[in-house]
């Protein structure tokens, strides 16, 4: 039986690893990512969970034993924030280079400098072409429903999965979440599939070899194929979730979007936000919607333009920046009009960086100045003195 | 040498070697970009081309040097330097090349 507790974004997480009982996690303290482990190595004290919890001296150790453990053909984990991330980089690339179902929590947090511990999502859009498999989470539930469906799409096409949520806002916030029981989730993820692992003394293997201008290519094409397969994959895996606990992992969410003449595109805790402003609007008749990102790589190019198809204007609010270029979710909304027949203007905001909050009136003020045609070329950075 | 290349379908995912003591299938000689090329018949059998070969790529058989393995020689040209009768000459590897 499914039951409903209070939690926070961090316990959420936590509950979802501790259901998968990876055989290994890794993990360094960092704020605001800390709060997971905290909670996690709870369980493993309390004998809880089967994981091997190995505490070791940095980030890029933190990856380097996951990714390890992940190749010797276990289930392992772990999380970070920021800096950790950073540190982690090369790791990152080398986990999906090696094709390990890794999965990882990342709690949104601005980089350094200057140093800062509050939201922001450059951290792991920094990553957004490292080849991981990137949902986006609104709040605690989707925390906790994405980190189960993140195993289940890691260990289908061989990828690695980061599953993201907003530092403080979401991963020190209580909520009610819904959790499911033990069983249901054994039964969902399933057991680990076959595949080629360094411990297997019958087919002994040699995993990360040297590969230069002959195969390297090669291999590089195989991890755009394997996105390709998540994408594909991800609709049938969510679905399946979804008649479990009954709520909707689309590619993204459509919140009264279908009729809207103005809409607001983002993702994470801003999202929520984002509703309460759309509710109060459409109460005084004003056409507006939203669209909130989940899958962010592979990005749903085409299920994005058919969604926007009939929207006149659309700000899209993005918490990082790409200096000197567009900004992350813009890019690729622009990318995703390109080949669609309807044009609708769009407005690029930048928000919240380093933690600024958002307010509803400001929500509500891009939504007017939408309405209203105020549409310009140039960014907006809204709360920005 | 150059032996036909599989394509991205056909190889293991991740560069995985899935099969153990290949590396002596694994040819390297396509990195060189000079080929050495020995006269035998002024070579005078001192044996300073195998000792100083980092690749190993010139075998001694009954006290005499035979033919370079070009599947290893990376074309550094340690042997034609070391010849006391310069009787390996380094030849530019596109020359070979049909």
């Amino acid at each position: 039986m499914a039951k409903t507790v209070p939690f926070t974004g961090a316990q959420a997480a936590a509950y979802a690893m501790k259901q998968i009982n990876p055989e290994v996690v890794a993990a360094y303290p960092i704020t605001p990512q800390t709060s997971i482990m905290e909670e996690f190595s709870q369980y493993v004290a309390d004998g809880d969970v089967d994981t091997e919890f190995i505490r070791v001296e940095s980030e890029h150790s933190a990856m380097s034993a996951t990714s390890g453990a992940s190749a010797a053909g276990v289930r392992a984990m772990t999380a970070t924030s920021s800096a950790g991330l950073a540190l982690m980089f090369e790791i990152v690339g080398v986990t999906s280079g090696l094709r390990l179902p890794v999965v990882m929590n990342i709690v949104n947090r601005a980089l350094s400098a200057p140093i800062n511990i509050h939201c922001d999502h450059n951290d792991s859009m920094a990553c957004r072409d490292s080849s991981w498999i990137q949902i986006y989470s609104e709040n605690a539930q989707e925390v906790y429903e994405n980190t189960l469906l993140a195993l289940r799409l890691a260990e289908k096409v061989l990828l690695p999965v980061m599953v993201m949520q907003d530092g403080f806002i979401t991963s020190h916030s209580v909520e009610n979440v819904t959790l499911q029981d033990d069983n249901t989730v054994k039964k969902f993820i399933g057991n680990p599939p076959e595949r080629p692992h360094l411990l297997d003394i019958e087919k002994p293997i040699t995993i990360g070899p040297l590969q230069l201008f002959d195969y390297y290519f090669e291999t590089k094409r195989q991890q755009a194929d394997a996105m390709e397969q998540a994408y594909k994959e991800y609709p049938k895996l969510a679905k399946e979730l979804s008649d479990i606990t009954g709520t909707n992992h689309g590619f993204f969410e459509k919140y009264r979007l279908d009729d809207a003449e103005a809409a607001v595109i983002t993702l994470n805790s801003t999202a929520g936000t984002a509703k309460a402003v759309i509710d109060k609007m459409r109460e005084k008749g004003k056409k507006v919607g939203l669209l909130k990102l989940r899958l962010f790589r592979p990005f749903p190019y085409k299920e994005i333009a058919k969604a926007l198809e009939k929207i006149k204007s659309i700000a899209v609010l993005d918490r990082s920046e790409s200096y000197g270029a567009n900004p992350p979710i813009l890019a690729e909304i622009k990318n995703a009009l390109f080949d669609s027949s309807s044009k609708p203007s769009v407005q690029s905001c930048i928000f919240g960086l380093g933690g600024r909050d958002i307010w509803e009136k400001d929500i509500e003020k891009v939504f007017d100045d939408l309405l209203a045609g105020k549409i310009n070329s140039t960014t907006k950075y809204i709360g920005l003195r | 040498m150059n032996t036909p290349k599989k394509g991205w379908k056909e190889i293991p995912i991740a560069g995985n070697i899935v099969v153990p003591g290949s590396s002596e299938e694994y040819k390297t000689g396509n990195w060189r970009s000079f080929r050495p090329v020995w006269d035998s018949r002024k070579c005078i059998q001192c044996l300073a081309c195998p000792i100083n070969c980092p690749e190993d790529s010139i075998k001694v058989k009954d006290g005499k040097r035979l033919e370079t393995n070009l599947d290893s020689c990376k074309g550094c040209g340690i042997c034609a330097n070391v010849c006391p009768v310069k009787c390996i000459k380094m030849e530019e590897e596109s020359k070979f090349q049909e």
